[in-house]
């Protein structure tokens, strides 16, 4: 057994990992919704060999509807991140590069933003556009730019004033060539570990909002409506109708942190050697 | 003393502005929602109302008017504390505000204190056998647990505690049917319990990861290492030197805390039906009255927003650093 | 017999390169170097050349991912990781190089009090501070508020109030004006006079000569002479190895000449003897293998052909 240091650990799981997000997503978008059918024989069933994840009051099987749900989620995740990221660093670099007042005002507006809890905000948003899946993708990109915003433009600042940089500039290269040679380089990294690490708060305040009824359609099998239609079943002891998808959504969301932090170990020179 | 009233003095300036820029935003936004108010406002009844009556109520309320105005209106009441009335629930918004803000203090300052000491001791735990098996066991279960739904987490504990074990009630913030003079505090304690149990595990995860992070920088800090050099070992070294540097942080980060605290009670309120600010917050959003979400934005951005001064009047208090700013 | 005698000390890090591969690399190579009691023995480098992990070697607080080979003994006894871990702070301190080192929630009073080792504590705070020329409000202060020599004082008393066997200070003078090193001068002689071994780490050569009664001089990761302070005289002729010769020469009050090149990182050492690509006396043989030891006229020098 080749013995691996703790680098190679690292891309090895995160390797692993992905594919098998990848692979939820994919499969959630190729099972055609035929498979979700109403089955009123088989209505409430326990879990078993055939319905590993049991059925609803509809007989629709869980683990099926489970997979759609979190192939939505992570969908919906991923639009709503990358956009926020986008946001976040477009932002994040004009705050650093465009002078006092541009950076001023993008700084209030992130204090502005970070003053009211997400999950209000949200609920604000999604009352706006009228809930849906429109309501939750803006939602979600118009609240998690912030925190991302800020940690950006402290990078930029702090690369502008290093030294190389200052040096590179006054030995007459271009804002260009600086940009794309030294400061590019450093964001890159910054980007990546970004997206993912916001990946998990999307996709879990996605399921919290359509959680609360604000969020995806009902016709829709999204986890969040899952969970919430589970709550009429629980007294009655149908337990799996919300252990399985949550802890679905549970692993999924810890399996985007954990490449995050993978990520970040490899990116930061502080834990880089651990 | 005087350092300490400019300070406040600047942040209440700032708080008022930050208000105002926020009424303009949510305002500008709800007018332009595609919920028609008086809908909302009539519900079911909305066949039985005919077009007068509803111009009447429209102009009632204002909403013919230009929005500038109607924000102008909204405005000065608020000033005067009047923040309208609610349209589910017909009564003031600052009533039914202070009312439910009782019930959801209760659950967020239980939940508050719980997470934050265990969060506090685990972190340490943590970080003292960092990479030995306490340390893996403490970060295993806090990555597990910042990772999880708070609603799920409610749900899986009205499951195992209410439905199987039945040791509390499924919801509700005081039994069912029962007149308000007949409610006891133990049944207002049962009622509790498992939305701040709730609350409290999730909160814990990221006390005690950060809690952890900070000890492990303080411990490899320079200082540290002189004190090491010095023969300073084991308790009396942590106790001396990590726990002091690392107390005032983690408090500050704690009161922070106060926006995801909000958040997570707006779950944990809605999935054991309990009646505080956050399950009227989903009300309000879902039925689309408009006073009541209004008022209840402002509100969450002030409950934040004191958290943040607290968090950084503390700082300003105890650090010395920021105390005396001048070197001798 | 000495106090401290640090025999063929070794010392490497492993960390990251690129991409997914550990490299070790070796920062200091078979040193030896060694203090009695009452004598004063500075090693001299440039800076970063890896001095200040000689002191954590001995004190025993290298980081996780560093490696020692080699011995050092105490009154004649090795220095294992437990001794050093009972020895240090009581038998065995340093002085660190700044106010970084003190805990910054700390007052200054009560952090000097914690290095005293015997007697009332406050006491002999107050005591130290008087003689130091600290005002009593000093003790109430913060570590930021200290300025550089007020700071350089109270590190130093840290020092003092133990009572050490061995002090080994630390960069002791960077950022300081001529009184306050003056100062520092006097009270490391002191310190040495009441019986302590005192090892001074500095890249300031002014100094290391005013102050020491041996210059260890490091280069390479490694000492390539160590000769008693008279030596240092005239042109240079007394001294041994050819890097001591240039370092003497090139002070503003000899000849002010400087040598070519510069100092060799620990991951790129030439073969053989590290000096040599500098050196004007240079063969063939010098470049085969590090040079061993040779004991000559009083000194130690690593060179093929010093005399």
């Amino acid at each position: 057994m080749i013995s691996l240091n703790k680098r190679q650990k690292t891309v090895l799981v995160s390797g692993i990992t992905c594919v098998i997000l990848l692979a939820i997503l994919v499969s959630g978008l190729l099972i055609s919704n035929d498979r979700i059918v109403t089955n009123l024989d088989a209505r409430n069933l326990p879990p078993s060999l055939t319905h590993p994840f049991g059925t609803d009051w509809l007989g629709r099987d869980m683990l099926i509807r489970t997979l759609k749900g979190m192939s939505m989620s992570i969908g919906v995740g991923l639009i709503a991140a990358a956009s926020s990221v986008m946001i976040a660093v477009s932002l994040g670099i004009m705050a650093a590069t465009l002078g006092r007042v541009v950076d001023g005002i993008i700084s209030w507006l992130v204090d502005l933003f970070l003053s009211v809890p997400h999950l209000v905000m949200l609920i604000l948003i999604a009352f706006v556009l009228g809930g849906g899946m429109k309501g939750v993708v803006i939602g979600l990109a118009l609240t998690h730019w912030p925190s991302l915003t800020r940690v950006i433009r402290a990078e930029v600042m702090q690369l502008q004033s290093a030294e190389y940089v200052q040096t590179s500039r006054r030995l007459g290269k271009s804002r260009w060539f600086i940009a794309i040679k030294h400061i590019l380089p450093h964001l890159v990294p910054q980007f990546l570990v970004g997206l993912f690490l916001l990946f998990p708060h999307a996709i879990l305040h996605e399921s919290a909002i359509t959680f609360l009824g604000m969020g995806l359609s009902p016709h829709q099998p999204a986890i969040g409506i899952i969970l919430s239609e589970s709550m009429r079943y629980l007294s009655t002891g149908m337990w799996w109708l919300a252990f399985f998808p949550g802890l679905c959504l549970l692993l999924v969301v810890r399996a985007f942190d954990l490449i995050g932090e993978h990520l970040q170990s490899f990116v930061d020179p502080h834990r880089a050697n651990e | 003393m005087r350092m300490i009233f400019s300070f406040i003095g600047r942040k209440v300036l700032r708080l008022l502005s930050l208000l105002f820029a926020i009424s303009v935003i949510t305002f500008i936004l709800i007018s332009h929602s595609p919920i028609d108010p008086i809908q909302a406002y009539i519900g079911a009844d909305m066949m039985r109302v005919g077009p007068e009556q509803r111009e009447k109520i429209a102009e009632n309320w204002g909403l013919n008017e230009p929005p500038a105005e109607q924000f102008f209106r909204w405005g000065s009441s608020v000033i005067q504390g009047d923040l309208g009335t609610s349209m589910i629930y017909r009564r003031p918004v600052t009533e039914m505000i202070h009312e439910k803000f009782l019930h959801s203090l209760a659950l967020m300052i239980i939940a508050w204190l719980l997470s934050g000491l265990i969060g506090f001791i685990l972190g340490i735990a943590a970080a003292m056998k960092k990479d030995k098996w306490p340390d893996r066991i403490i970060k295993g279960y806090c990555y597990t647990l910042a990772a999880t739904p708070t609603f799920w987490m409610g749900l899986l504990l009205l499951m195992i505690f209410a439905v199987w074990l039945e040791w509390f009630p499924i919801g509700m913030g005081v039994p069912a049917g029962v007149l308000t003079e007949n409610v006891t505090l133990a049944d207002r304690i049962s009622h509790i319990v498992l939305p701040a149990f709730t609350l409290s595990i999730v909160g814990v995860a990221n006390v005690a990861l950060h809690t952890r992070q900070k000890l492990i920088d303080v411990l490899s800090s320079e200082y540290i290492l002189f004190a090491k050099a010095r023969g300073e070992k084991g308790f009396t070294l942590l106790w001396r030197h990590g726990i002091r540097n690392i107390s005032l942080p983690a408090i500050t980060l704690h009161f922070a805390g106060f926006s995801e605290l909000f958040g997570g009670a707006v779950l944990a309120e809605q999935v054991f039906s309990y009646p505080g600010l956050g399950q009227a917050t989903v009300e309000a959003g879902l039925r689309g009255d408009i006073p009541l979400l209004l008022g209840l934005v402002i509100f969450s951005t002030l409950f934040v927003f004191a958290g943040n001064l607290l968090a950084d009047l503390i700082s300003f208090i105890v650090d010395p650093r920021l105390k005396e700013r001048k070197p001798v | 017999m000495s106090t401290l005698e640090i025999q063929d000390l070794s010392i490497s890090f492993t960390k990251y390169s690129k991409g997914l591969r550990q490299e070790t690399t070796q920062v200091i190579h078979n040193l030896n170097v060694s203090i009695s009691k009452g004598e004063i023995v500075a090693v001299v480098g440039s800076s970063g050349s890896g001095k200040s992990l000689l002191a954590h070697a001995i004190l025993g607080i290298l980081p996780g991912n560093a490696s020692v080979k080699g011995r050092i003994l105490y009154d004649g006894q090795e220095l294992t990781e437990h001794r050093k871990a009972e020895l240090r702070g009581t038998e065995i301190v340093i002085v660190p190089q700044s106010v970084k080192f003190l805990d910054p929630l700390m007052k200054i009073g009560s952090q000097v009090q914690t290095s005293v080792r015997k007697g009332n504590a406050a006491a002999v705070q107050k005591n130290i501070f008087e003689k130091y020329k600290l005002k009593p409000i000093v003790e109430k202060l913060f570590p930021f508020q200290l300025s550089g020599g007020m700071a350089r004082r109270v590190l130093l008393s840290m020092a003092v109030v133990s009572e050490a066997n061995v002090v080994i200070a630390d960069e002791p003078t960077p950022g300081l004006d001529a009184d306050v090193i003056k100062e520092a001068e006097i009270s490391f002689r002191k310190l040495a006079d009441n019986g302590s071994a005192v090892m001074l780490i500095t890249h300031d050569i002014e100094f290391a000569l005013k102050t020491a009664d041996k210059i260890a001089v490091f280069y390479a990761g490694t000492t390539v002479e160590v000769a008693p302070v008279s030596d240092f005289s005239g042109k240079g002729e007394n001294l041994r190895h050819p890097y001591t010769k240039a370092l003497w020469r090139a002070l503003p009050q000899n000849e002010f000449i400087p040598i070519k090149g510069s100092q060799p990182l620990a991951d790129h050492l030439p073969k053989g003897c590290p000096f040599a690509p500098r050196c004007e006396h240079a063969t063939f043989d010098c470049s085969k293998e590090v040079p061993e030891e040779k004991m000559i006229r009083g000194g130690m020098v690593r060179c093929l052909y010093a005399t």
